[in-house]
C-alpha cells in the first residue's frame, strides 16, 4: 500500500471536476456550501473581499477553524499556506487537510521560492496567470492548478483573461513541431518534459479549475465554457445577499454550464450579487493580488 | 464475472460500437470513464437529466463528491429513473462515489452499506495491488468508502484489511476504487460485455 502517490493527489483532483470549491470562514459556512453542494470547502481566516478591505498581513487560518471545519462536514476540506511558507503547509498537512492552496491571497512569505511540493503527502493546487506559471508550479509538485483571477473583486475578467492565456497557449504548443519544443519550453520557462507532453495531449496532465472574481451563475458557466474544469468560488458566496441560495445556483450553473436555458434558471430571485470592483482602480490601491508568485 | 464471454468472441470493436453507455455527469470523474469506454469502442452519453438515460445500453455512476451527487440527483429527479434502469436488467458499474450512491442508504439497488470515507482523509488515500477474483489487479483508492455489510445475493471479488472494496449483484458491478484512473480495463469491459448478453 503507498500513500501520497502523485497518481493519488492528481486523483482527488479528477475526483473534484465539474464541482465549486466554496471559501468559508466558519463551521456554519462550512455547512451551509456542502448543504448547497459544494464538491469541497476552503478553509481561510478571511475571504479575499475582506482581507483587501482590513489590508496587513494574511496568514493561514487558524487551526482551531480548520478542525472546527473538519468535524463539521464531510467533503473535502482546503486550507490555504502563504505562498513559500513551507512550515504552514507542514502545519496543514498536520491537521490532515485534503489539500494545500499556496495562494498569492495571502501575504507571499518568500519573494524567491515557492514551496517544494514534493516532500508533502497532501496534494497542493497553486494559481496561475499564464501556462509558464502553471507548469512551473506542476514541476514543484503542484497536482492541480487554477487560474489567479483576481480575488475579493467580483470581478471576472482577470479569470478571463488567464484562462484564456493558459487554454490559448496549450493549443499554440500543440501546433509546433518536435524542433519548435526547447525554444517554447525556454520561452515558458517550464520544463521540456512537460512541454513535450502538453504539446502531444493538448492538455495540461493534472487538472484545472478557475479561480477569482466568480459572482454570479453565469460567470461560473463562462469558465467551464472557456475550458475550466470546475470553479473556485470565494467571497461571491458569502459576500452576496443569500449566500445559501447562490451557491446552490453556482453549483448548478457549473454543471449545466452548456444549456443556457439551465443557467437562466439558476441565476433567478438570488438577491444582490457582492458588489464589484473595477480592476484599474486597484491597480493605485494597494495593487493585485495577481502579481504575487511567479 | 460472469456472464462474460471469452475475450474476442464477438465482441470486436464491430460489435462494442453499437453500444451507447451513459456516464452519470452531475460531478467527479466522468470524464475519465467516456474515454475508457471510448477506448473500448463504446459510444458514450454524458447523462445530467432523466430523458438521457433513454436507449442507454449500460450506465457509469463515476466516483466524485457523494454529498455534491447526491444533491445534484435530487435537484434533477434522477433517482427514480436510475432505480428504473438498474432494475430494468441493464449493467450498471458504479465507482468510489457511484458505490455509495448504488447502496442501501441511496438509490437501494445494490444490498450493500457503505462506509464513507472509510480509509480516512487525503493522507489516507493509497495505491495498492488487489486480488481480483484470483487476478492481481492494481487499484487507486481516494478518500474511499468500503463495504461494511452485505446480502447474501451479494458476491465479494475484492478486499482490502478484510473489507469488501469491490462487489457484484447480477447486474450491477460497484467498486469502491478508480479503475478509470489507472488504465484497468477489465470493469469496462465486463460493462460492455454484459451489455452485449443483456441486448
Amino acid at each position: 500500500m503507498e500513500t501520497g502517490t502523485f497518481r493519488v493527489k492528481a486523483g482527488l483532483a479528477e475526483m473534484l471536476k465539474g464541482g465549486v470549491i466554496m471559501d468559508v470562514v466558519t463551521a456554519d459556512q462550512a455547512k451551509v456550501a456542502e448543504d448547497a453542494g459544494a464538491a469541497a470547502v476552503m478553509a481561510l481566516e478571511r475571504v479575499p473581499a475582506d482581507i483587501r478591505a482590513d489590508g496587513g498581513v494574511a496568514r493561514m487560518s487558524d487551526p482551531t477553524k480548520i478542525v472546527e471545519i473538519q468535524e463539521a462536514v464531510s467533503i473535502p476540506v482546503m486550507a490555504k499556506a502563504r505562498i513559500g511558507h513551507f512550515v504552514e503547509a507542514q502545519v496543514l498537512e498536520a491537521l490532515e487537510v485534503d489539500y494545500i492552496d499556496e495562494s498569492e491571497v495571502l501575504t507571499p512569505a518568500d519573494e524567491a521560492h515557492h514551496i517544494d511540493k514534493w516532500q508533502f503527502k497532501v496534494p497542493f493546487v497553486c494559481g496561475a496567470t499564464n501556462l509558464g506559471e502553471a507548469l512551473r508550479r506542476i514541476a514543484e509538485g503542484a497536482a492541480m492548478i487554477r487560474s489567479k483571477g483576481e480575488a475579493g473583486t467580483g470581478n471576472v475578467v482577470e479569470a478571463v483573461r488567464h484562462i484564456r492565456l493558459i487554454t490559448g497557449e496549450i493549443r499554440r504548443l500543440g501546433s509546433l513541431g518536435e524542433m519548435e519544443l526547447p525554444a517554447a519550453a525556454k520561452e515558458l520557462q517550464a520544463p521540456l518534459e512537460l512541454v513535450r507532453d502538453i504539446a502531444g495531449k493538448g492538455r495540461l496532465p493534472v487538472v484545472l479549475f478557475c479561480a477569482g472574481g466568480i459572482a454570479t451563475p453565469a460567470d461560473a458557466a463562462l469558465m467551464m465554457q472557456l475550458g475550466a474544469e470546475g470553479n473556485f468560488v470565494g467571497s461571491g458566496i458569502f459576500k452576496s445577499s443569500d449566500p445559501a441560495r447562490r451557491a446552490r445556483a453556482i453549483v448548478e450553473a457549473t454543471t449545466h454550464f452548456d444549456d443556457p436555458e439551465r443557467v437562466a434558471a439558476a441565476s433567478r430571485e438570488l438577491g444582490d450579487a457582492m458588489p464589484g470592483i473595477e480592476i484599474g482602480s486597484l491597480e493605485a490601491n494597494g495593487g493585485l493580488l495577481q502579481k504575487r508568485g511567479w | 464475472m460472469t456472464p462474460r464471454r471469452a475475450r474476442g468472441a464477438g465482441l470486436g470493436p464491430d460489435r462494442t460500437d453499437e453500444f451507447l453507455i451513459g456516464v452519470l455527469a452531475l460531478q467527479g470523474g466522468f470524464e475519465a470513464h467516456a474515454g475508457a469506454l471510448e477506448e473500448l469502442g463504446a459510444r458514450t452519453r454524458i447523462v445530467r437529466v432523466p430523458a438521457d438515460l433513454e436507449h442507454l445500453d449500460g450506465l457509469v455512476i463515476p466516483g466524485g463528491e457523494s454529498t455534491t451527487m447526491t444533491l445534484g440527483i435530487e435537484r434533477e429527479r434522477l433517482a427514480e429513473p436510475l432505480r428504473e434502469f438498474v432494475r430494468s436488467g441493464r449493467p450498471t458499474l458504479g465507482t468510489c462515489a457511484g458505490l455509495i450512491m448504488l447502496d442501501r442508504g441511496h438509490l437501494g439497488v445494490l444490498d450493500v452499506s457503505v462506509r464513507r470515507n472509510a480509509f480516512g482523509r487525503q493522507v489516507g488515500s493509497f495505491e495498492a495491488d488487489l486480488d481480483f477474483e484470483g487476478e492481481p489487479l492494481h487499484a487507486v483508492f481516494i478518500r474511499a468508502p468500503w463495504v461494511e455489510e452485505h446480502g447474501e445475493e451479494v458476491e465479494v471479488l475484492a478486499e482490502v484489511d478484510g473489507h469488501p472494496v469491490a462487489v457484484r449483484q447480477d447486474n450491477v458491478l460497484a467498486v469502491a476504487f478508480h479503475p478509470e484512473l489507472t488504465g484497468e480495463r477489465r470493469l469496462h469491459h465486463w460493462l460492455l460485455d454484459y451489455a452485449g448478453v443483456a441486448a
